[in-house]
């Protein structure tokens, strides 16, 4: 938007949210949302806490393994499926079915199989980002020019070269955006699967705070959450954009 | 040929059973029921009616939810579509939204609203809303540039512009954004379940793991996975069926 | 040198030349670049004229600004001899990408400029069937845009252009984007068409032959800021007949000279 020929940042409007929610907090309209300023005050009080540093680490442990298996399996998955037509045609009528299914109704099975505790939160998390990232990573390599595949051929390329010098570079884009899409369905499943477990990290933490009505706390962890969120998003959006060009030369 | 992929269809659906089933036998866990005893769960539940009377109550939540974010949310998505103030006053915060693990407001809904059929509704909404406020939007914003100047040349007013072009136009992806709200107001609907109060299929999980009827919660599980991707294979069919060549046509194909 | 006498014929022969459109003093600026700098050109009734030249040299730019899609910078546009403020309905548009509507069939989207207007649904109809069958796709009536070759849709677009029966039809483009054989048959057919319906066409190409065979008055742009180098008027081979335009040595000529002139500015 511009106002006097000046253009407005895109995410500016928030500030505008934030002097509402101000507003409306300190009117004490509801108990429920305290003043803003508040809220950040509190911020800068529950980062320090030992609570929370650790709810911190335990939930980006959870994200990082559970993101991490997630790619190393997913991957090779959608590369493989993509090159054969037999594993594809097994494979692709579950990975269209999890990708699409409330993976949330899965957490008590893990929770029965696997134990109240950080494994079942880094398989949650696991689940929810694996199905885009192989489809993506599928996708990425049946698109693949021809021409290219032959190339590498006629110059000799070994089955091993062609995979890491063609087949993964050229479906990269379509790779990234794979994960792209899978982190931010990871942030999700951790979170969720913390809600439900909830004796481990920010799960615990949500207990804690809401049983003793800690409302500023408990808004305060919320935009740490929100913000940390979309700053991963945004960050894998950039990785995406960077190799957006070949993408679109094809 | 379409002989050899329901072949396939019909060898992976075998394998993964068979796999679930030998599983079962050994058993990996004293938690892992065998397919066969979760199937007949399954079918125990359908014929004495447990399960219908359990449908009725979890798909309360998700269809009023889902009802509300449709509506709310494709009025929100195609004003921010065609206004560039609404634009920048309201998309960051469904971006935002899209991006953030919108379940940890739970707690705050429930503190807020209760346990009842209101905090679901919300939790279905926050979880639905999003998607179909940003696809609307965006489709909206994207509506090709030379049919917009067609309707314009040949004298439409802004109103036949809206109805008879753009929404139009945008119709298969504001559809898909539907489906996709549904898809996350399942995960909504569930969740709630799950984490505010057991009703519904939610009841039947917390319970037949509490006594550890195992084969009963497998079978409960097994079967909401199911209704959700049947349905949403349904409205997929649907979408395709109903905008067939709708993105075609253009100069470019 | 231009005496008193000279120009007092040039003026009482003025009203002579009718002009249906006329640019006057045309500018148009996105933010410092010039597009188009004080432009003026006139549009005989009744002829085709040619907007030719290389790419980017703003000849769409003034056709959309015609069109009243496009708000010019300053100078106005006349159309039968008055001021423009947007689109009306003695213009009709014909798009480089034809602008179909994907989910309508041929016959909503030909009748697609009466509805707008608000004419019977049976009414705009049997309009919209004449031109379908006028263009050639008799038969076609309840066939989608996807179902069509690229020449049929634009044969579509052309049809709903000619159907709210507008005076002047501005045509950007238009056989741009179909292939070179069925752009031979359109040429031909415009040059038809030209001949019997009373109407003024103008016309955007970058292609210096199909200016040449379709125009009575070919008018040459040239690029940063746009401006009109010159004018040609075709005479002799008008009415030779569609088969021998392109053997004539007229053409030939004047197809050698307009490259002369343009070659220097294609990168």
């Amino acid at each position: 938007m511009k106002v006097f020929g000046y253009r407005l940042p895109g995410m500016s409007s928030l500030l505008v949210w934030g002097l509402l929610w101000e507003i409306i907090g300190q009117s004490g309209m509801t108990f429920f949302i305290p003043p803003l300023s508040e809220v950040i005050a509190t911020l800068f009080e529950v980062i320090g806490t030992p609570a929370f540093q650790k709810a911190l680490y335990e939930t980006a442990y959870a994200f990082g393994a559970g993101v991490f298996f997630a790619i190393v399996i997913g991957v090779p998955t959608g590369i493989f499926m993509g090159k054969s037509r037999l594993l594809d045609e097994l494979l692709l009528p579950w990975v269209n079915m999890f990708l699409s299914a409330p993976l949330t109704a899965l957490v008590p099975v893990l929770m029965v199989l696997f134990g109240f505790g950080m494994k079942s939160i880094i398989i949650t998390t696991t689940l929810f980002a694996i199905w885009i990232i192989i489809l993506n990573a599928r996708a990425g390599v049946m698109q693949i020019n021809r021409s290219l595949i032959d190339m590498a051929r006629s110059f000799g390329a070994s089955p091993w070269d062609a995979f890491f010098k063609i087949y993964v570079w050229a479906a990269l884009p379509e790779i990234l955006g794979g994960v792209r899409i899978g982190v931010i369905r990871a942030v999700k499943g951790v979170i969720i699967g913390q809600l439900l477990i909830s004796i481990v990290g920010f799960g615990a933490l949500f207990e804690l705070y809401s049983s003793n009505f800690l409302m500023a706390h408990f808004w305060a962890v919320l935009i740490v959450l929100f913000a940390l969120a979309f700053t991963i998003s945004e960050f894998f959006a950039y990785l995406e954009r960077r190799v957006a060009y070949y993408a679109a030369k094809r | 040929m379409s002989n050899r992929s329901t072949y396939l269809k019909l060898l992976s659906a075998v394998i993964v059973f068979g796999a679930w089933e030998i599983a079962g036998r050994i058993p990996v866990s004293y938690a892992f029921p065998t397919f066969l005893e979760s199937m007949s769960a399954l079918a125990r539940m359908t014929f004495d009616g447990t399960l219908f009377a359990a449908y009725g109550e979890t798909l309360k939540p998700l269809v009023i939810g889902v009802a509300i974010s449709a509506i709310l949310g494709i009025v929100l998505g195609l004003w921010i579509g065609l206004s560039s103030v609404f634009d920048w006053m309201f998309s960051p915060i469904f971006i935002v939204m899209q991006a953030a693990p919108l379940a940890a407001l739970i707690p705050i809904l429930v503190m807020a609203y209760g346990i009842g059929l209101t905090s679901k509704v919300f939790v279905v909404c926050i979880m639905a809303m999003p998607v179909i406020v940003l696809n609307t939007s965006s489709a909206v914003r994207n509506t090709p540039e030379s049919i917009k100047e067609m309707g314009r040349s040949f004298l439409a007013s802004d109103r036949a512009v809206i109805l008879k072009i753009i929404l139009p136009s945008a119709s298969p992806i504001i559809f898909s954004g539907l489906r996709l709200g549904v898809s996350a107001g399942f995960i909504g609907a569930i969740l709630s379940e799950l984490k505010i109060t057991p009703t519904g299929v939610g009841d039947i999980i917390t319970f037949s793991r509490s006594i550890a009827d195992y084969p009963s919660m497998y079978a409960a599980i097994f079967s909401i996975i199911l209704l959700a991707v049947v349905f949403l294979n349904l409205l997929e069919k649907l979408e395709n069926t109903l905008f067939e060549g709708n993105n075609r046509g253009y100069a470019s194909d | 040198m231009v005496t008193p006498q000279t120009r007092q014929a040039f003026e009482t022969a003025q009203p002579l030349t009718d002009n249906a459109v006329a640019v006057r003093g045309v500018s148009k600026n996105y933010g410092d670049v010039e597009a188009l700098k004080n432009l003026t050109l006139e549009f005989p009734r009744g002829q085709l004229t040619s907007l030719l030249g290389p790419s980017g040299c703003g000849k769409t730019t003034l056709l959309k600004i015609i069109a009243g899609l496009l708000e010019p910078t300053a100078g106005e546009i006349e159309v039968n001899g008055k001021a423009i403020t947007g689109p009306g309905p003695d213009r009709a548009f014909v798009f480089q990408d034809f602008a179909l509507l994907p989910w309508a069939s041929v016959m909503r989207n030909v009748a697609f400029g009466l509805e707008l207007r608000g004419v019977a649904k049976s009414e705009r109809e049997s309009v919209a069937g004449k031109y379908i069958a006028d263009v050639g796709l008799a038969g076609f009536e309840n066939s989608f845009p996807h179902e069509l070759s690229g020449g049929m849709r634009q044969r579509v677009g052309l049809a709903r252009a000619l159907s709210v029966d507008a005076q002047v039809l501005l045509m950007d483009e238009p056989f741009s984007a179909v292939d070179e054989q069925t752009r031979r048959k359109f040429q031909e057919d415009l040059l038809n068409l030209v001949q019997n319906e009373n109407k003024t066409f103008i016309f955007v190409t970058h292609s210096i032959e199909e200016a040449v065979y379709v125009s009575d008055q070919i008018a040459i742009l040239l690029p940063r800021p746009s401006r009109v180098s010159e004018i040609i008027r075709p005479s002799g081979f008008r009415d030779k007949g569609v088969d021998n335009i392109r053997r004539d040595p007229e053409y030939l000529d004047i197809v050698d000279e307009i490259w002369a002139s343009l070659r220097n500015y294609v990168e």
